[in-house]
């Protein structure tokens, strides 16, 4: 690592004479190609980002829905329910949610959050714009790819929202789409949901072997591996997680398509009854199989959701603190471990499954290992904390609430962890409450914060400040509304994906043994859905100055005085603001690590990483240590 | 703006951009058949005893196919050799082999595919069943013909390697006697599903690798003359692409046709 420094070519400056470079740096390519149809990694990434702010905002829609229904069990959606009837239909016949339309809501809620929200915004958004520009590269390894990954992502994402308005609506099986559940339901909504899934896979399929070889191969000189900012380490390790453990989920859904349409019986067993009739199927089929498959998908997958956070946090933590990250190589080999385990966890969302004692024994093991690179991981960030000169700037603050609420988050598994806990916890709202907690005021906390921090180096302004804390301390207050009652209601044992929040069942098990016995849930348990309804829709208003801002702010946020606004040391600051195509305008060579932060003698407090070693210092032997 | 090592490998890596590229891609597509085959160990451990069938296959034409895929494979090395030597006629002679080769696959494949959705089980009302290749199957006629036989043990159907040769015969079925008939499609049973789905996706592999190759073969080998050494990486990712197809038969053969 040391002697290679040397041989890279030469930089070349920017120039417009290549006839094989289709793009050019001219401004007559005209705006289908500019902005539609482009290869440029910053405009793919700004496309991945609206589109999916634009999906999280679908997927909020679908939940103000059903916790309206929870809170209002048979009540009609009130100003929106004759138009859900007209675009609906039947499933929300004079305005109310039927319960098929509720499973509808759920199962596209959690897809919608995941594959089209979550991900492409943390990994596929701040990825595409952030990563060739923190390891000094002209742009993604291959640009067209990159293109019709984006592509293939809407593709699906248009498929996925087609799904509600075909007849009997969209999937209605769960995220999850466990069969034969998933199988059995007579609408063609799942068929839709799989055709859908099969695009999102190609789309990360190819985002991920792009990421892979962009950060293998186009480094700038002198950005050796150590050198690297850890927000790149832990997309070179999503973008691993990504390409392996995506396929599985393709083979299983290749499977269930099969199962759909060729009538196979891949997850369907011997003897299964639909409607009380014996189904015509050859049967000898493995529901669990489904059930391995998709999670060994869907437990890295929650890693997919977090690490990019983790590491939007890492360089907001290190350039607000104004100190180098504490533990840089403890992260680096924390977040490899993370990678590394993630695969052998998945079977801890099976335990109720019947799978035998030994696999859970096993899966329980690494679930309790792999908390340790994770523990590791967010101490690494709060000792960072200690001793700084922090600067509270909204950015920061949304970085900060990320700890503590991922904090709960992580701390309130490790009961779901253990097979005998996770007995009475499991299916209730206490694993709902838990994975928001990762997720939400987790996971979309640290995709503020890095919106908030990115978006100076993308349009050269900042966002407003006051409307960005009135935006923090409105989401942070009303997240822990929705969901902290939400692990009471599940320790009461209230279980999740009951149209009616649970009403029925309620109310048939208290009337046979009077209330607060086993099973039966008190008045005090219900209440809560209404105060969780209202914190739903006050969380909403409070992302309205957080819309209104991102595009206020293109035209009058407050001008950057130059191309480092936050004085930081990661090279994406070293390019001119916005970035043009081919991103910088000179040579980047890399001679130090990314978070030199106060280095004592230093004439600022921020060391940028391509800024030579000084001239009085010991003679130069190498460029690298 | 150029972007560096689209055909000088990296020097600290070794590799350049499409050969890690490809590379990648292959090891998710490890994944993917890997899925694929956890699947078909799972539902042949979970197979009702006696109900996993043995010697549906056709060996014969399995080991065709085997020889046919392991011809294609030297070529595609012979033809990116040819390109890396400078012999362009060469390569064109190659992968044209290569793409014959291809074809025969297929055609192999395609007989093996109409031969079993031909093949018929037909349960019958005094409990026997009727097995064999449907020969007529008109229905304004009261009776179908089949070449096959009847047993009284539904699980002689299914393993046929311990019988020796099974003697065929022309049978007449009156439609009045047959309780239901199904041919040997995937929903026959999760082996045939596992068959179907396998080799399926494994000849679109071939198709999707046989496309890229003739792209290459004929407009895409233009750029032979612009820039020889760019075209021979091309060679070089297509033919990892088509080793690695080459190389998921090798598996299925055994798996599918051997067990």
């Amino acid at each position: 690592m040391e002697t290679t420094v040397q041989q890279f070519p030469p930089f070349r400056e920017a120039d417009d004479h290549h006839g094989h470079d289709e793009h050019g740096h001219h401004e007559d390519i005209g705006f289908l190609r500019s902005y539609v149809f482009s290869t440029d990694h910053k405009i793919i990434g700004i496309q991945y980002g609206l589109t999916a702010l634009c999906f999280l905002l679908f997927g909020f829609f679908l939940m103000i829905l059903m916790r309206w229904q929870i809170a209002h069990p048979g009540l009609p959606v009130p100003f929106i329910g004759s138009l859900l009837e007209k675009a609906l239909g039947q499933p929300a016949a004079k305005g109310v949610i039927s319960p098929e339309l509720y499973n509808s809501l759920g199962a596209m809620h959690g897809t919608i959050m995941v594959f089209l929200g979550i991900v492409p915004l943390a990994f596929a958004a701040f990825g595409n714009y952030v990563v060739p520009l923190m390891i000094g590269a002209v742009d993604m390894t291959f640009p067209r790819v990159n293109m019709a990954s984006y592509q293939a992502y809407f593709i699906g994402g248009l498929i996925m929202l087609v799904s509600f308005f075909i007849p009997g609506g969209a999937a209605q099986a769960g995220w999850t789409s466990y069969s034969p559940l998933a199988t059995t339901i007579p609408t063609h909504g799942q068929l839709f949901w799989i055709v859908g899934m099969v695009f999102l896979i190609s789309s990360s399929l190819m985002g991920a072997i792009n990421f892979i070889a962009t950060i293998i191969q186009l480094r700038a000189p002198g950005m050796t591996w150590m050198r690297l900012p850890w927000f790149v380490w832990t997309q070179f390790v999503t973008a691993f997680i990504l390409l392996l453990a995506f396929p599985p989920l393709e083979a299983a859904a290749v499977m269930q398509l099969m199962d759909n349409v060729a009538h196979t019986s891949f997850f369907l067993p011997t003897g299964l009854a639909v409607g009380g009739q014996l189904a015509n199927i050859s049967g000898g089929g493995s529901p669990l199989l489904w059930q391995h498959l998709f999670w060994f998908l869907g437990h890295p997958e929650v890693y997919v959701l977090i690490l990019p956070a983790m590491g939007i946090v890492c360089e907001i933590i290190a350039n607000n603190t104004r100190k180098p990250i504490w533990g840089y190589k403890s992260l680096v080999y924390s977040v490899l471990a993370v990678g590394f385990l993630s695969f052998i966890v998945w079977a801890h969302h099976m335990y109720l499954t019947g799978m035998g004692t030994k696999i859970s024994t096993f899966f329980q093991t690494t679930t309790m290992i792999i908390s340790i690179p994770s523990v590791i991981i967010l101490t690494c960030f709060f000792i960072s904390l200690w001793g700084g000169s922090i600067r509270f700037n909204t950015p920061m603050l949304f970085a900060l609430a990320f700890l503590p609420m991922f904090g709960i988050g992580g701390l309130t598994g490790l009961p779901l962890g253990f097979n005998v806990s996770d007995v009475h916890l499991h299916d209730t709202y206490y694993i709902i409450a838990h994975f928001h907690y990762v997720v939400a005021p987790g996971t979309i906390f640290a995709l503020f914060a890095g919106v908030y921090y990115w978006y100076p180096k993308m349009t050269g302004r900042f966002m407003n400040e006051f409307w960005g804390r009135v935006h923090f301390w409105g989401s942070l207050v009303f997240m822990n509304v929705v969901f902290m009652p939400m692990f009471v209601q599940g320790m009461a044992g209230m279980l999740r994906r009951m149209s009616d929040g649970g009403a029925n069942y309620s109310a048939a098990v208290n009337s046979r043994a009077g209330a607060d016995v086993i099973g039966g849930l008190s008045a005090n348990i219900m209440s809560l859905h209404t105060p969780i309804f209202w914190g739903a829709m006050c969380l909403g208003l409070a992302q309205i100055p957080f819309i209104i801002n991102v595009f206020w702010s293109i035209k009058h946020g407050e001008k950057i005085k130059n191309d480092n606004p936050w004085n930081s040391t990661t090279l994406e600051w070293q390019t001119p603001t916005p970035p043009p195509h081919g991103n910088f305008t000179r040579e980047m060579r890399v001679y130090r690590g990314p978070y030199e932060y106060s280095v004592p003698g230093h004439a600022t407090d921020f060391t940028p990483q391509n800024e030579p070693p000084e001239p009085l210092s010991a003679p130069r032997i190498s460029t690298a240590h | 703006m150029d972007i560096p090592y689209t055909v000088q490998p990296r020097p600290d890596i070794g590799l350049y951009n499409a050969k890690l590229g490809i590379w990648l891609f292959l090891a998710s597509e490890v994944m993917l058949f890997g899925g694929l085959f956890s699947a078909y160990i799972l539902l042949r451990v979970g197979a009702a005893p006696g109900y996993w069938p043995h010697g549906w296959l056709n060996v014969w034409l399995g080991t065709l196919n085997t020889i046919i895929l392991a011809l294609s494979a030297i070529t595609t090395l012979l033809a990116w050799v040819a390109c890396k030597v400078g012999h362009f006629g060469k390569f064109k002679f190659f992968h044209a082999c290569t793409l014959a080769l291809a074809l025969s696959f297929l055609c192999v494949k395609m007989y093996e595919y109409h031969d079993k959705w031909i093949h018929y089980e037909i349960k019958l009302n005094d409990g026997t069943f009727a097995d064999g290749h449907m020969r007529e199957n008109d229905p304004a006629k009261d009776y179908v013909k089949i070449e096959g036989r009847i047993v009284n043990d539904e699980t002689l159907l299914y393993d046929l390697r311990s019988q020796g040769k099974i003697k065929m015969e022309e049978l007449e079925i009156p439609r009045s006697k047959i309780v239901s008939m199904q041919n040997y499609g995937p929903w026959h049973n999760t082996f045939l599903a596992i068959y179907f789905t396998l080799t399926g996706l494994h000849a679109l592999h071939i198709i999707g690798g046989s496309i890229v190759i003739g792209y290459l073969w004929g407009p895409g080998s233009k750029l032979w003359k612009k820039d020889p050494e760019r075209f021979t990486n091309r060679i070089e990712v297509s033919g990892l692409f088509w080793h690695f197809v080459d190389l998921v038969w090798i598996f299925l053969f055994p798996v599918l046709y051997l067990t």
